[in-house]
Order: C-alpha cells, then sequence, then structure tokens
C-alpha cells in the first residue's frame, strides 16, 4: 500500500513538471551499471533511442560520431552484443575496433589493466568492456581516461541489455509502469536479470523471478523482486515473461539434474504458456535454447518479441554510445529537432 | 666491575596479564633480562645507564602474532623473512609463527631448518615457523611433523593451502600432534562450500554478481573440529574465525572444557563486506569480510575472551598478484603495521579492558605456541612494547616496511601506536632520547 501511494505522488509530481526536459545527458563519463542510474537518465536514454529509431530504418546515418573510434573490449565469447555494438557505432558515422580475448594478448598473460592501457594508447574514444570477472568495468574505469561503457560483466550488470529490454516493453505495453515483468531461468548467474530488476524498479514496474532454487541468488527479496521457485503462479499476471537462457555449459549436474528436467518444470512450454494473458509479450535475450527455456510455438509465436529486442538493441546502444562520446552534439542534436524524426 | 648496560623503561602503565599486574611502574632491564618491575620511582635512576620516557605509554610484554606469512622461501617478490620481521617490530611484535604455504611448502624438517637459519642470520624478531599438516598441504598424508618440530616448528597448519577437508587426516593429525604438544591450527572453511567464492554470500553478493563464501562454509569446519577435539583431546586452534554462529561453536566448545583456543584478525573485527562495492581487490581476503552483525559478534567475543587472540594474518601480496579483477585477485592484506591501532579501537570504544587487549596480543598466544615469551617477570626475556594508546598518526604507504603494500587501510588516521619494541633488551624499533 505504502509503495502504491508514494508511487502516485511521484507522477503527480511529474504531471506538473514534464520530466523529460530535466534531463539531458549522463552525470558520469562512463556507462557502467544500471543501478547507478536514475530514473531521468533511463528516460532520456530510452528517448534518445526513439528519435534516432526512424533515421535507422530509413538507413541514414546520424554523424555523431563522426572521427571517433569505439574499441569493443570482449573478453568473453559474444556474438550479438559485440555486432549491435559495432552497428550501433557505424550508424552513428564512428569507426570500431574489435578486440578479443581469444586472439589477443590475454592469452600471453597479460593483465586487464596493461591491455586496456595499451588501447587506451591508441587513443580511441570509448571502450565498450565484456567481462567474465563481475566489477571489471569499474575495475577498468578507474585505471583509464576514456569513458567505459559495460557490454556485460560476469553475473553482474549488462546495463544495454536491459535498456533494450525496457526500450521493447514500452514500445508494446506503452510504459511499464505498473506493468508486471516475470523473469524465468538461472536468475544466479545472470547479469540480465539484474540489470532489467533495477531498470524496471526505477520506472515503477513490479519485477518477479523464478528459477530452481539451486539458481537463485541467494536472499532474493533483497532484490526487490517478488520471487517463486516454480513458474505456474507466476504466469496469470505477467505482462511480460523473459525467459533467460540455460548455459548449458556452465551447468553442472549439482545446479540442476538434466536439461530436459530443467524443460519440464520451468520451461515456457506451449501448455504453460497457455496461462498467459493474451496481451502477454515473450522475451528472450539469446540465443534460445530451443525446447529447453522456450517451446519453439512460443519463441516464433505472435507474442515473441525476440527479434525486436535484437533490433531495439541498436538504438539503445547508438543512445548510450552518443551520450558518453559526444554528449554536447547530442543535446544539440535533439534539441535542434531530431526528436521529430 | 663491568660497564652498566642497564635500561629503565620509567613512567609507563605496565600491563602484564601473566603476572596480573596492572600499575604505573618502571621496569629495570639488564643483560637481555627483566630484572626488576617495581612502583614508579622505586627503582633508582642510578642502577641504570640509559633511561627511556613512558610516560602516557603502556609498557607491555612484545607482542606476539601467531598467524603471519612471511612468503620465504619462494615467494621473495612479495614478502621476505627479514622485510617482514622489519614490519612485525615496526608493529611492537617481539615473536611472529610463520605459515607453511612456502615454496616448497614447509612439510619436512629441512624446510624449517632453512626457515630457521635464515631467521637467525636476517630476522629482526623471533620467528617460530609452523609446520605443514600434510605432505605439500595436499591433504593427503601427514607431513614429517616430529622432523619440523626437532628443527623449531611450534605448530602444524594447512593453512594457506588448501584446509583439510578430509576429516580423518584431520583426526589423525590431532591425534599425532599430543606425542609432541603442540596445537593443529585449523584454517576452518569447507573448501566445496567455498568454492569459486570471492565474498561474503549476502544480499550484497547477489547484488554485486560475485560467487558467495556462505557462513556454513566456517560454521561447519568448525563444529567439525570442535567434534574432533572432543574425540582426540588434542591442542587445537581456530585460525581468523569470523561467522556469529561458528562463535557460538566455540563458545560451547570452550564450556565444556575443551583445549580449543581460537583468534580474530584486526581486518575482520574493523571491516564489514560493504568495502567490497568498489571491486577493490584489497578488501579480498579468506575468509571474507562478513556482515556487520558477524563483525559486532567478533568484537564482543575478542573483548570477553571467547576468542582467545588477536593475529594479523599477515598476508603480503605484489602488485601483480592484487591488481587484477576482483573474482581473480590474491587474497589476504598486511597487518604487521596496523594490527595494534586496529585493535586498540574496541579499547577506546570501551568494549574491551586494556589487560585483556594485552593478553590477546601476550600471553594467550605464547600459551598456544608453547614459548617462554609474553611477559615481563623478572627473569624472563626483555622482550617489550612501549606501546602510546592515544598517539595519533596517519597510515601512509611510505611508512610500509613490508615488501607488499596490500593494505586497505592506507590513508586512515589512527589512535594509538608502538612507540619501542626490544628484543632480549635491545631496542629494535624506536628511538631513545
Amino acid at each position: 500500500m505504502k509503495k502504491t501511494a508514494s508511487r502516485k505522488k511521484t507522477a503527480s509530481r511529474k504531471k506538473t513538471r514534464p520530466a523529460a526536459a530535466a534531463v539531458t545527458g549522463l552525470r558520469k563519463l562512463h556507462l557502467l551499471g544500471a543501478a547507478e542510474l536514475s530514473e531521468g537518465e533511463i528516460r532520456f536514454l530510452l528517448s534518445t533511442a526513439k528519435a534516432f529509431a526512424p533515421y535507422v530504418v530509413r538507413g541514414e546515418t546520424i554523424p555523431l560520431l563522426q572521427g571517433k573510434t569505439v574499441v569493443n573490449l570482449f573478453f568473453e565469447n559474444s556474438t550479438r552484443t559485440r555486432m549491435s555494438f559495432e552497428l550501433a557505432t557505424r550508424k552513428l558515422a564512428g569507426g570500431t575496433l574489435n578486440f578479443a580475448a581469444s586472439t589477443s594478448s590475454v592469452a600471453k598473460g597479460e593483465t586487464l589493466i596493461d591491455t586496456a592501457k595499451n588501447i587506451e594508447a591508441m587513443r580511441p574514444h570509448c571502450l565498450v568492456v565484456r567481462h567474465s570477472s563481475a566489477g571489471s568495468p569499474w575495475f577498468l574505469a578507474s585505471s583509464v581516461g576514456v569513458p567505459v561503457v559495460n557490454g556485460g560483466d560476469g553475473f553482474h550488470e549488462h546495463p544495454t541489455q536491459a535498456l533494450l529490454d525496457v526500450f521493447t516493453m514500452e514500445e508494446k505495453l506503452g510504459t511499464v509502469k505498473g506493468k508486471r515483468v516475470v523473469i524465468i531461468g538461472d536468475i544466479a548467474h545472470s547479469r540480465v536479470a539484474r540489470s532489467n530488476i533495477h531498470v524496471l524498479r526505477k520506472l515503477g514496474a513490479s519485477v518477479a523471478v523464478c528459477s530452481p532454487p539451486t539458481l537463485m541468488p541467494p536472499l532474493p527479496e533483497t532484490l526487490g523482486v517478488d520471487y517463486a521457485e516454480r513458474p505456474e503462479g507466476l504466469l496469470r499476471d505477467a505482462d511480460v515473461v523473459m525467459a533467460l537462457r540455460i548455459q548449458l555449459e556452465r551447468q553442472n549436474k549439482m545446479q540442476i539434474p538434466s536439461v530436459a528436467e530443467y524443460s519440464q518444470f520451468w520451461g515456457l512450454s506451449r501448455d504453460r504458456a497457455k496461462l498467459l494473458k493474451p496481451s502477454a509479450i515473450i522475451m528472450h535475450p539469446g540465443p534460445v535454447n530451443r525446447g529447453v527455456e522456450l517451446d519453439p510455438e512460443v519463441a516464433d509465436g505472435a507474442n515473441s518479441v525476440i527479434l525486436d529486442q535484437v533490433f531495439n538493441g541498436i538504438l539503445v546502444r547508438m543512445a548510450v554510445l552518443a551520450a558518453v562520446c559526444n554528449p554536447d552534439g547530442l543535446r544539440g542534436w535533439l534539441s535542434k529537432g531530431g526528436r521529430r524524426g | 666491575m663491568a660497564e652498566n648496560k642497564a635500561l629503565l623503561i620509567k613512567g609507563g602503565r605496565v600491563i602484564d596479564p601473566a603476572s596480573e599486574r596492572e600499575s604505573l611502574a618502571d621496569v629495570l632491564i639488564d643483560d637481555g633480562k627483566i630484572i626488576a618491575v617495581d612502583d614508579p620511582g622505586k627503582i633508582p635512576e642510578s642502577r641504570a645507564a640509559r633511561v627511556i620516557d613512558a610516560a602516557g605509554c603502556w609498557v607491555v610484554p612484545g607482542l606476539i602474532d601467531a598467524h603471519v606469512h612471511l612468503r620465504e622461501p619462494g615467494f621473495e617478490y612479495k614478502e621476505t623473512i627479514e622485510s617482514g620481521t622489519a614490519a612485525a617490530v615496526a608493529g611492537g611484535f617481539t615473536s611472529v609463527a610463520c605459515m607453511a604455504n612456502t615454496s616448497p611448502v614447509n612439510d619436512s624438517p629441512y624446510v624449517t631448518a632453512f626457515i630457521m637459519e635464515k631467521a637467525r642470520s636476517t630476522a629482526k624478531c623471533r620467528v617460530f615457523p609452523v609446520g605443514a599438516l600434510s605432505k605439500g598441504m595436499r591433504g593427503e598424508e601427514l607431513a614429517e611433523i616430529g622432523g619440523m618440530i626437532s628443527e623449531g616448528a611450534r605448530a602444524i597448519s594447512d593453512d594457506g593451502g588448501k584446509p583439510v577437508m578430509n576429516s580423518y587426516l584431520m583426526r589423525k593429525a590431532m591425534d599425532y600432534v599430543r606425542a609432541f604438544d603442540v596445537p593443529v591450527i585449523s584454517h576452518a572453511e569447507d573448501a566445496h562450500l567455498v568454492g569459486q567464492g570471492a565474498m561474503n554470500e549476502s544480499a550484497l553478493s547477489s547484488e554485486l554478481g560475485l560467487r558467495g563464501n556462505p557462513d556454513a562454509a566456517e560454521e561447519i569446519m568448525v563444529a567439525r573440529e570442535v567434534a574432533l577435539c572432543r574425540l582426540t583431546k588434542a591442542k587445537v586452534h581456530i585460525a581468523h574465525i569470523t561467522t556469529a554462529v561458528a562463535l557460538e561453536h566455540l563458545r560451547r566448545a570452550k564450556d565444556a572444557g575443551l583445549p580449543i583456543t581460537a583468534e580474530a584478525t584486526p581486518h575482520h573485527l574493523t571491516l564489514n563486506e560493504e568495502s567490497i562495492r568498489a571491486y577493490n581487490s584489497n578488501f579480498k581476503m579468506s575468509p571474507p569480510l562478513r556482515s556487520r552483525h558477524d563483525v559486532e559478534a567478533l568484537r564482543r567475543a575478542v573483548a570477553d575472551g571467547v576468542v582467545d587472540m588477536i593475529a594479523t594474518d599477515h598476508a603480503p601480496h605484489g602488485i601483480i598478484d592484487k591488481a587484477l579483477e576482483f573474482d581473480l585477485a590474491a587474497s589476504g592484506i598486511i597487518g604487521l603495521q596496523t594490527a595494534v591501532a586496529l585493535a586498540l579501537k574496541l579499547v577506546h570504544d570501551g568494549l574491551m579492558k586494556p589487560m585483556r587487549f594485552v593478553e590477546a596480543f601476550t600471553s594467550k598466544p605464547a600459551k598456544l605456541l608453547g614459548i617462554p615469551y609474553g611477559t615481563l617477570r623478572p627473569g624472563s626475556a626483555a622482550d617489550i612494547a612501549v606501546i602510546d594508546p592515544d598517539a595519533g598518526w596517519v597510515f601512509r604507504d611510505d611508512v610500509i616496511l613490508s615488501k607488499s603494500g596490500n593494505s586497505p587501510f592506507i590513508g586512515w588516521e589512527f589512535k594509538g601506536r608502538a612507540r619501542y619494541t626490544l628484543i632480549d633488551g635491545r631496542v629494535v624499533f624506536g628511538s631513545e632520547g
């Protein structure tokens, strides 16, 4: 009760003062975690992404990163996130450099700091970092002088994924405020879940998570979400169901007995999907293990927005890169009516 | 008549738990021994060639640290016996017990003999090696415990290697040491539960996305060591205890009269897990920093004596070990030069009596290691620390004498420090006059 009341209060204050006008950039040099973003900053990034959309649809370039280089420092395998950042940079007329751990000096024993400092010495304008160790983007940001964007750190955060997820939800449902988002999967080892929880809560959505108890983080209630061990009870009220990838490579038999058993009890099967409201949307950060997290019919069904998430990822990452690499240019572009498209 | 070389420490508050003395008193030292401890002014200054003015200070037995890592042989880039003991005397310590996780591991009489010889030629304070419990610290077979003790080892432990997961091996180690009257020191964590845990398992580990090391990992092993202590009646010592529930296991074991003791580190008495938020690896240690609640319980347990002693777990690591991603960085921090100041906080907070503070640093570890130090009784070796409990100072990295600078306390403002450290009556730290 209390929560609803205070939310209403915030909402009524917003009506008298246009909220979006207040925030025209990020407070920090970096984009490290969703936990650090204010509601205003999130709204600013989402509205910037929206302003970019018509240009990208028409295949036009917005030259906000002209002459700038974004380095994708990926210490962990990734195809779609790296491609998405790369495309986002190109659509802003910037150049990209890709660094992948398997082909790098990391194999020769160079430390993260040394690698980053060597790349920094080549004078890039931004480092997008993906790393399997939680906190490494913060560690890097404290030792290099260029903006760092977190492209996913361990089980900790994946802020651009959360932004693209929320962007997609709002595209389909209007505002996420008051909506119920249910996240099902390996919550303990998911940076996607953590970042989504931060962004969704800041925007007034209610979140529930569900996973086998062996894949639930300690004390899930402290994350500010509801949680359940089995999904059925959560599905009826869901406006959004987000299934997370079960990382086959990470699992061992002490966490779940088998992928088949996971699918049997936690997978979004056709039968379980029947419990959903007709308007509920189905999301997945990809890549989908068909028949494990989602039945193929559900993944390809009318309510699935999985491919919209992929496209929106480009828009959101454009917004993030423009905001950290060229905040003044972006402000100017937006004020000159970029927003009208 | 020989030249008078006697030294008088004058005007301080003598605190000596072993002789149950706490009063203003002067201490006369000659020929490396304590000659007399008497009420102020009773010992004529004429009996001494030199006088140390200890007004406003505590005059206590030289501090004894039952748990340090000196890294020699094998990791001399982190620390040597010489540099580690230089840090020790600057922190008021006159004796340290060094763990066996060197390279090679101190699991044979030859390595123990090497450490003893190196200490004789380079150390600034007394060094008592701790021998490995198992060969290579692999947790599979007993190390040559008797041989190491013959060469000077004063305890056995696999601390710094892997926790001894095989309960049968631990039981046999406890049985075996009864023949030599030394304690078994346990790094009490269940290695499987710890897994790759990089911090305390909690709401914060959940939030930070770091793998957690649950309280249960320590509770289970402390409970096991209590059970094995009951079974074997060996002297068992729990290293760096941290959790509130483990403290309850310990308390019950002591109430039952078992020969079990425990230590707490200054950092576990000072910091809680919240410090980890910035992913600074100087806050990474093993066991990890725990919750606020655990820190409070630990402070009370140290103050009331359930935890017998304070030991630093001084664990030097080089930049190459620490300037890494949090989960990849080495665990542990240096502690010899900050121990007194951090532990004095309990006294300044009114939680712990000065006598108990001194006991936790002197008579208790002396008893554990079975060494004739940690007392100011006339006739004993003149190992003395003069501590100014109120001196304000800042721990800057240029005062660090250790070869490594991995401390989370750099830049901290402290109250209290060692002014002088004497071993066998020689001033090894501090300047006279």
